[in-house]
Parts: C-alpha cells; sequence; structure tokens
C-alpha cells in the first residue's frame, strides 16, 4: 500500500503545508450551469484523491477542494459547485485566466490504489475518482455516480469510455436513457450480492456518504472496507 | 416579517446597530447590560435608554426568547431540552445535574456534517447552522440556568464547522457586558478541524475537548473521515505548539470501543502520541446506537484501560454515563425524526 505509507510519513510535517501561496488561474470551464472546473499550473506532485486548501483573497478562509486531474496531468484541476449564498465559490466562479488564487499544497489520506474496489460519489464527489481515474487506478472498478439531474454526470465520457457497464448513473430527478432513475442509495439498497473483499470509497455530501455507509454495512460489509471523504 | 433579534449580538454588533440610529456609543453597553445581565426581553423595560431609541429599536429589532418545546426527564435527573430552530428544525440540549454541580451540553448546529460512525447526530447528516443567539438561548432560556455549573459544547454538531457562531457565544458568555462567566467554565469540543481549532485557541481562553477515539491514522479514519484531511497527529503537532495545558484545560476524548481501541496497544499508542502533554483523558462507555458495527468496551477492561493510562502518567477519568434512557447521553442526541427531509443532491 504505497499510498497510505506515503500519507502515514507525511503527517509529521502537515501542518507546514497548510499555509497558501499564490497561483495563477490558466483557465476556469463551465460544466454546466452552477458547476465549474478551475485549472492551475502544477507546482507540487500530489496522490490522486489528496485535496488542496483555495481562496481567492486571504478574507475569505480557505476552502478544501479535491483535485480531479491526474498524476500525468499538465495542470491542477478542481471541480467545484456554485453555492449562491456561499462565501468562497460565488469568488471562484468570477475568476478568469490569469487571475491569482491562493492555495495550498496538495494533502489528505483519502488515497486510491489499483486493486479492484467501488467508487462512489454524490454531485461533485466524483472528483477524486476522475484523478484516480487518469492515474492509472481504473483497474477493476466499479463506478455509481448519483445526481439529481441527468447534466450532473461531470466527466460521463471519460467514465464511460473507461467502465463501460461498470459505470452507473442513478439519477433521481429525471429519466434519461443509459441511466438508472432513483436515488443511487436505492440502487445500492437492490444489490444483493456486493463483495465483502472489496474496498467502498465513499465521497459527497455528509447525507450521501451516512445513508450509503449504513446501507453497506447493513449488507455486512466490514468498516475496514468502507472509506468516507465528505464535503462539509 | 419578523424583526431581526438584537439577542445573540456582541457589543460590537449592538454598537453598528445604534451608530445606525444615531444614538450614542456607551448606549450599545447598556442594551447588551439589559439583555444579558437582566434578562428583559422588552425593550420598555430599558429604562435608562431614552423613550426615542427604545421606540427606533422596538421597531426595528425583537428581543422575545422562544421557549423549548418539549422536556424529558431521566431517571438520573439529566433533562433533555427541544428548542425549535429555523425552518422546522429542531436542536438538543442536555441538562445534567451531579450533586451541588450542573452541566449543560449545548448544541452548535442541527445535524452535523462530520459522518463519524458512532454518533447519532452524524446519522442525522446536516440540516443548518445555529446563529449565536440560537445557541445563547439555550443557556438563557433554561429553567434551571441558575444552578449551572459549567457549559460543554457537546452536543448536536461539531462547533469548529460553525465557528464565528460559537466564537461568538463564547465571547458573549464571559464578556463583563454578557453573562459574565469564566472562561475555565466553559469546554468546546472538536474533532479538530485543525484551521479553526487554531482560530479558537489564539482568540478564546475558554477550554478544549478534543474527540480522539483511536490514536492510530488507519484506525480512526476508519470511524471518523475528519482523519482523511485532518489527522490527530496534526491536531496534536499543532496543540504543542501553544503548550495549552498551562492556561487552560486540555482533554481528549476517548469513546472505548469492544475489541477496536481498548487494547494495550492503544494505551501505548495513545502514551506515544501524547507524550509529555499537560493534558487529561476523559473515557467515555459507547452507547450504542442503531445499526452500528461497534459495541462498548466491558467495565472491566475501561477500568483497566484507566489504570494502564494512569500508570503512563496521564491523568484520566471515566466519564459516567447520564440520561442514557431518554436519549441524552453522549452521542445519542438527534432531531433527524422531525426533520423535513430535503431533497438530497443524489
Ligand atoms: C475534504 C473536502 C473536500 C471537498 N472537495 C470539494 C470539491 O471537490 N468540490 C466542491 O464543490 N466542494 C468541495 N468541498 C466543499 C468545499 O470545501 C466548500 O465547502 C464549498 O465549496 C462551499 O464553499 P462556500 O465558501 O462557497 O460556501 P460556504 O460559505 O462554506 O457555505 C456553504 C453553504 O452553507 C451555508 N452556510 C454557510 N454559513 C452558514 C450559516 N452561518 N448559517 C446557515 N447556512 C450557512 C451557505 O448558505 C452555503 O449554502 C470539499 C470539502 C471538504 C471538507
Ligand atoms: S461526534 Fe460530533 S463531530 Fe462527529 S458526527 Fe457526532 S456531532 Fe458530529
Amino acid at each position: 500500500m504505497r499510498n497510505t505509507l506515503i500519507m502515514d510519513a507525511g503527517l509529521v510535517d502537515f501542518i507546514e503545508k497548510l499555509p497558501l501561496s499564490k497561483q495563477i488561474v490558466t483557465h476556469i470551464e463551465l460544466l454546466r450551469k452552477g458547476v465549474y472546473m478551475l485549472h492551475f499550473l502544477r507546482t507540487a506532485d500530489f496522490l490522486p484523491g489528496q485535496v488542496v486548501a483555495i481562496s481567492t483573497d486571504l478574507s475569505v478562509p480557505p476552502r478544501l477542494y479535491s483535485i480531479c486531474s491526474g498524476e500525468q496531468d499538465e495542470k491542477l484541476s478542481v471541480l467545484f459547485n456554485l453555492k449562491s449564498d456561499g462565501l468562497l465559490t460565488p469568488k471562484l466562479a468570477q475568476l478568469s485566466q490569469g487571475d491569482p488564487v491562493w492555495i495550498s499544497t496538495p494533502f489528505g489520506a483519502f488515497l486510491g490504489d489499483d486493486q479492484p474496489a467501488w467508487w462512489i460519489a454524490a454531485g461533485t464527489g466524483i472528483a477524486p475518482f476522475r484523478s484516480m481515474m487518469r492515474s492509472g487506478m481504473a483497474n477493476g472498478k466499479t463506478v455509481i455516480h448519483g445526481g439529481r439531474s441527468a447534466d450532473s454526470f461531470y466527466f460521463q465520457n471519460e467514465f464511460l469510455s473507461t467502465f463501460g457497464e461498470n459505470y452507473i448513473r442513478c439519477c433521481s430527478g429525471e429519466h434519461a436513457e443509459g441511466l438508472y432513475h432513483g436515488r443511487l442509495t436505492q440502487w445500492m439498497q437492490e444489490q444483493d450480492r456486493l463483495s465483502k473483499d472489496q474496498t467502498y470509497y465513499l465521497c459527497g455530501s455528509a447525507e450521501m456518504v451516512v445513508e450509503v455507509r449504513d446501507i453497506l454495512i447493513e449488507k455486512e460489509i466490514p468498516i475496514d472496507k468502507i472509506m468516507s471523504e465528505i464535503y462539509f | 416579517m419578523k424583526n431581526p433579534s438584537l439577542f445573540g449580538k456582541t457589543l460590537a454588533e449592538i454598537e453598528e446597530i445604534v451608530a445606525s440610529l444615531g444614538a450614542p456609543a456607551f448606549t450599545a453597553r447598556q442594551i447588551a447590560e439589559w439583555i444579558y445581565k437582566k434578562h428583559i426581553t422588552q425593550f420598555d423595560a430599558m429604562t435608562n435608554l431614552p423613550k426615542s431609541l427604545r421606540h427606533q429599536l422596538a421597531q426595528g429589532y425583537s428581543i422575545e426568547l422562544s421557549t423549548a418545546v418539549k422536556v424529558q426527564t431521566s431517571v438520573d435527573g439529566t433533562k433533555k431540552y427541544l428548542y425549535p430552530s429555523t425552518g422546522h428544525t429542531f436542536i438538543e440540549t442536555a441538562y445534567i445535574p451531579e450533586g451541588k454541580r450542573a452541566t449543560l451540553c449545548v448544541s452548535s448546529q442541527v445535524g452535523c456534517k462530520m459522518g463519524c460512525l458512532f454518533c447519532m447526530t452524524g446519522k442525522q447528516g446536516f440540516q443548518g447552522q445555529l446563529s449565536t443567539g440560537e445557541i445563547i438561548h439555550q443557556i438563557r432560556s433554561l429553567p434551571e440556568r441558575e444552578t449551572l455549573s459549567n457549559i460543554v459544547f457537546m452536543g448536536m454538531g461539531e462547533p469548529f464547522d460553525n465557528l464565528e457562531n460559537v466564537m461568538k457565544s463564547c465571547e458573549i458568555l464571559t464578556a463583563d457586558w454578557g453573562y459574565g462567566w469564566s472562561p475555565k467554565r466553559i469546554t468546546v469540543s472538536t474533532i479538530g478541524i485543525i484551521p479553526a481549532m487554531k482560530t479558537f485557541i489564539e482568540n478564546s481562553s475558554c477550554h478544549l475537548a478534543v474527540s480522539m477515539h483511536t490514536p492510530f491514522h488507519a484506525e480512526r479514519k476508519k470511524i471518523m473521515p475528519i482523519e482523511n484531511v485532518y489527522p490527530i497527529q496534526a491536531v496534536v503537532d499543532l496543540l504543542r505548539r501553544y503548550d495549552l495545558g498551562k492556561q487552560r484545560r486540555l482533554s481528549f476524548e476517548y469513546i472505548m470501543f469492544k475489541d477496536f481501541n481498548d487494547s494495550n496497544r492503544h494505551i501505548q499508542g495513545i502514551s506515544r502520541l501524547l507524550h509529555g502533554m499537560r493534558c487529561r483523558i476523559n473515557l467515555i462507555r459507547f452507547h450504542p446506537i442503531p445499526n452500528s458495527p461497534l459495541a462498548s468496551a466491558s467495565e472491566e477492561r475501561i477500568q483497566q484501560f484507566r489504570e494502564g493510562l494512569v500508570s503512563k502518567g496521564f491523568r484520566t477519568t471515566i466519564r459516567a454515563s447520564r440520561g442514557e434512557d431518554i436519549l441524552a447521553a453522549c452521542g445519542l442526541l438527534s432531531t433527524k425524526e422531525l426533520v423535513k427531509t430535503q431533497a438530497p443532491d443524489f
């Protein structure tokens, strides 16, 4: 388990990594109304699944964002969801190419590997799994992504071409071709033969993580096999 | 639309309000004292303010308070109060009398986003932040207020995920224009959100309690998702920088789970992690929650664990279990059943 070892070793100087440094936005992409991808030049290495702390100016406390780009990508990218009454995301959404932002070096221990596993995400919670997918960890993965509308499945073309039938999009708010109509928790409930040997990675809102974790525990998946990242 | 409440405003905020009304700055302190020291709920009662200012305040603001909608009493005397919050949500507050002392366990959020595996509030998900007024109100409206000796932020929610309102609450509770409590009677408990914890340490003198539950990174990740981003080792490293134990009480909370975190290896791990720190350790019995894969360690094991830690030089106590029958005990607070479900994002 190379990743865990690296992270554990990194704990000692963990606090040193939190201070932010100035970076320049290389570009910002609108994926759908209210959902953006922000790209920077890469100045540090990271492990797929890690996060960075970002702020536009030092008057706003930094927020955490999962890196959604791969280890080999030239840019470091994050995916974010605009909260219209939030403090930071309205400012992030106003950024354009060449603007400075404050960003930490990557940190975090929600780390993937190349063993068979389940990647379960709601909304922008798909971000760390895209990073893992683009970093050579796609082998043996089943990906479940939940969203309210048919346009919630960010990076779906990449996921579809990599995982084919092992990429399940659960859409609770509308019917559309190729999508399971219902909440991702409903889809999980319907599965009666979940492997007890594979790891289940959960990422997204507290509500999703807690509900899916309960379902997995009910289905006798050991807690050793459940890894959760909550976007609090 | 209801007028905004002055209850829960700090002195600085009241100063801004009185300035906007064209009143002299010193009236802010008078208003704060009426609200927090004399507990009045009508502007008319602020008799040292000019009538015109009282009228202006009554036109634009309110200071009325709601009362608890429900109270349950445990066989051991613990009481659980249910207060309404905004948006059809509710919060719980636990009043725990112990001989001559009485502790109030206050909430800082409706639900919680942190998702700790052993906690009922965590299972509820997150429904909202409590305002400063809603936090203070749990103390102000308590029928037993005068008997309180301690306040602990250990109810629903992670206080440092609502830092601004928790800091303002501590300010109102301890200020001479506020309730005038000693910060040594107030403990804020956190799972260790590092940036917020740093702000708290540098700007408050209240006691701090950190939920550890296991000294090992890989194990803590399984029960507390926060460990992915703010690991306990980093939390302790930060605390060491401040040498907190000198000025105030630093404690570590440790819920004892059978065959998970109750071995001698854990005693060694805690000892290594906290080596040389001035702190105390509180061992807590686990109150099982539905569908939990965790069970409580036995009484005998908890005692042995305590002795093990004491032999390593740590001041260690076993927290008495209170209010279990009314679900007021540690980790059992939840108002999920009362919350109107919001449309989830999945
Ligand atoms: C480990 C981790 C990884 C994350 N990764 C991502 C990611 O990849 N992509 C992503 O989009 N997000 C991610 N997040 C969430 C992100 O960090 C921010 O919380 C999010 O973007 C909102 O930031 P904001 O400043 O705009 O909103 P905030 O100001 O934090 O507010 C968030 C919401 O809470 C409400 N709120 C805030 N304060 C109050 C209050 N006092 N009372 C009532 N309501 C209040 C606001 O109305 C708003 O809707 C992650 C979080 C964590 C912990
Ligand atoms: S233990 Fe505290 S931080 Fe964890 S879920 Fe419960 S209320 Fe939240």
